[in-house]
């Protein structure tokens, strides 16, 4: 995914680099002695170009991809394999590129402006976090459409039985290429808004730990819900802010240790945490006992030993 | 009556080792056909054959009039078989009401699956198959807390619901009870009445059932072909097949 969220970050920051007075040219093109605009650039003088390319130049990448991989049946350790290696030409072709994109140093936005205000301004700040929560609503909301109904059973199928899905008349292929498209558009979107706000994109985002710093957040947060993903990716980045400021040494070793403790400990993470311990506990306090629509499903031979167990907890 | 579906000189090799050889095999729509043989006499390939799981080496595939050579598993599944597992393979995270949805539902793209409402016929259908396979008050827990029987019934169930034209059944009693089986003949018996079936079974009991036509396969290929007692009374099909099967009755 950072491949996509890369693609956001720089078509945001290659608008905010062409804010300029008529026939200038970005400076880092002189350092390089570039006296033409590259043509790919032209259309991102333009904000409803780019506002849409954020969020359409990564989908349809990782629509094509996607259609590659899975036309194919390239699935699991396989699919990650390749959408790493995929990672890495992306990054090297970035960071190679210095006249086209300013290679490793990237692009920096902050001391660009956008309608006229400075991005580092307090002002564009503020309206980007607005922008950031809106759109995080937003995703959310999208997400919860896509994977409830029909589309999402479908899904939630196709993830367990691929194979059998097919021989019930469905071709799985379109239903991931649309899946990995959408999540290429997030990503483009969720890359443009970090940039606006962190100031600067380089090549770094797209290198192999970023993007297993991504799988973190979700692991943290819990595999396969969607509130999960969200309460891990703030949960960690701000963990992040807090012990790389704090202890800069550290920080790495933390997330490295965390990432094993989820895999280890907590496969469905903190919201799994909550479903499995943290509710029925609760509910155990209440006085609610969960309902049981279908007695004859639960073993009483079981049931009679969870009673003893919890009678021997109590004494 | 005309064939619903014609197999011609077909084999298949893996690695040079023919699970199938040279096999022909033909029936008639409306039919109810059992297929017997002893383990590893190319059953299962057989029927991955007709679904394009596996694509054959020599020889064609003839369903409803059309070559099923190069049609992939979705596009043949669309075109009328539907196809029940060895081991039941349904989906365990959604619910037998769920799981039928999905195979009944007429319009399998994409957008169909995102923007088409179910109809309330759709509804019915399910409503009704619910009631067939028995799962009507367990239509709406989780597939994967079901017993393997109604696991076995609910993919059964899943195959109606696609509408196929022919019904490809492998091992369905494998693991089930005598009570169980005895239902599963009749579901069998009542389908075969609107529908194309192929059944294949190890179940003697189970077969004398519900068998009509029995073909026997062995080796790959098809050792011979009549009604129960006729391939009951074959000497060759005794040898290789039914006295190891007794044995086993007997022992069990
Ligand atoms: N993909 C494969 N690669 C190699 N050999 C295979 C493959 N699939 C099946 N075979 C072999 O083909 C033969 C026939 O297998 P098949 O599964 O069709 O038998 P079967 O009649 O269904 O047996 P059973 O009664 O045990 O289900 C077996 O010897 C099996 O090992
Ligand atoms: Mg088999």
């Amino acid at each position: 995914m950072a491949y996509f969220f890369a693609l956001g970050g720089y078509a945001l920051a290659m608008h905010t680099n062409l804010q300029l007075p008529e026939g200038q040219m970005p400076e880092f093109f002189m350092l390089y002695g570039v006296s033409d605009l590259p043509i790919f650039w032209k259309p991102f003088a333009s904000f409803p170009f780019t506002a849409i390319a954020i969020f359409t130049v990564p989908a349809i990448i990782a629509g094509l991809l996607g259609y590659l991989i899975f036309r194919n049946r390239i699935r699991g350790v396989y699919f990650s394999i390749l959408t790493q290696a995929a990672l890495i030409v992306f990054f090297n072709f970035f960071n190679g590129q210095q006249k086209l994109i300013n290679g490793t140093n990237g692009l920096k936005t902050d001391t660009e402006t956008m309608f006229g205000v400075l991005m580092s301004s307090p002002e564009a700040q503020i309206a980007f976090f607005r922008a950031s929560v809106l759109l995080l609503v937003g995703g959310y909301l999208l997400c919860r459409w896509l994977t409830s109904g029909r589309f999402g059973r479908l899904l939630i199928a196709i993830r367990d039985d691929e194979s059998r899905v097919r021989f019930s008349g469905y071709d799985p292929t379109g239903f991931k290429v649309l899946v990995f498209a959408i999540s290429g558009a997030l990503a483009g979107i969720s890359g443009a808004l970090y940039t606006a706000q962190s100031g600067i994109i380089t090549p770094s985002a797209m290198e192999v730990s970023t993007s297993i710093e991504m799988v973190i957040w979700v692991a943290v947060g819990g595999r396969a819900t969607l509130v999960g993903a969200v309460i891990g990716t703030l949960l960690v980045s701000y963990a992040r802010t807090f012990l790389s400021e704090e202890f800069p040494a550290v920080w790495l070793f933390f997330q490295g240790a965390l990432f094993l403790i989820v895999v280890t400990a907590l496969p469905d993470g903190i919201m799994g945490l909550i479903r499995d311990q943290l509710w029925p506990f609760i509910q155990n306090r209440l006085g609610l006992t969960p309902v049981v629509a279908f007695p004859s499903l639960v073993d009483p031979e079981v049931e009679y030993e969870h009673q003893q167990l919890e009678s021997e907890e109590k004494s | 009556m005309s064939k619903i579906l014609e197999i011609e000189n077909l084999t298949v090799s893996f690695d040079g080792f023919k699970a199938l050889n040279n096999l022909n095999f033909s029936m008639e729509a409306g039919e109810l056909r059992t297929i017997i043989g002893p383990n590893g006499a190319g059953k299962t390939t057989f029927l991955d054959i007709i679904t394009g799981k596996v694509q054959p080496t020599e020889g064609t595939v003839t369903f409803k009039g059309r070559n099923l050579a190069k049609m992939s598993e979705h596009a043949i599944a669309r075109f009328g078989v539907g196809r029940k597992f060895q081991t039941p393979r349904v989906y365990l995270n959604l619910t037998p009401r769920e799981n039928l949805e999905l195979s009944c539902n007429r319009t399998k793209n994409v957008l169909g699956s995102l923007f088409r409402k179910q109809s309330s016929g759709e509804r019915r259908t399910i409503a009704g198959l619910l009631e067939t396979i028995g799962l009507v008050a367990k239509a709406d827990i989780e597939a994967g807390l079901l017993s393997h029987g109604e696991k076995q019934w609910l993919e059964i169930g899943m195959l109606v619901a696609q509408s196929p034209d022919l019904l490809l059944v492998d091992e369905p009693v494998a693991g089930l009870t005598d009570e169980e089986t005895f239902q599963t003949a009749e579901l069998l018996n009542s389908l075969a009445q609107s529908h194309s079936i192929i059944v294949i079974e190890h179940d003697m009991e189970f077969v004398r059932e519900i068998a009509r036509q029995v073909t026997v396969l062995h080796q790959g290929t098809v050792l011979c072909e009549g009604d129960m007692d006729s391939v009951q009374s074959d000497p060759r099909v005794i040898e290789v097949y039914l006295g190891h099967s007794d044995d086993e009755e007997e022992a069990a």
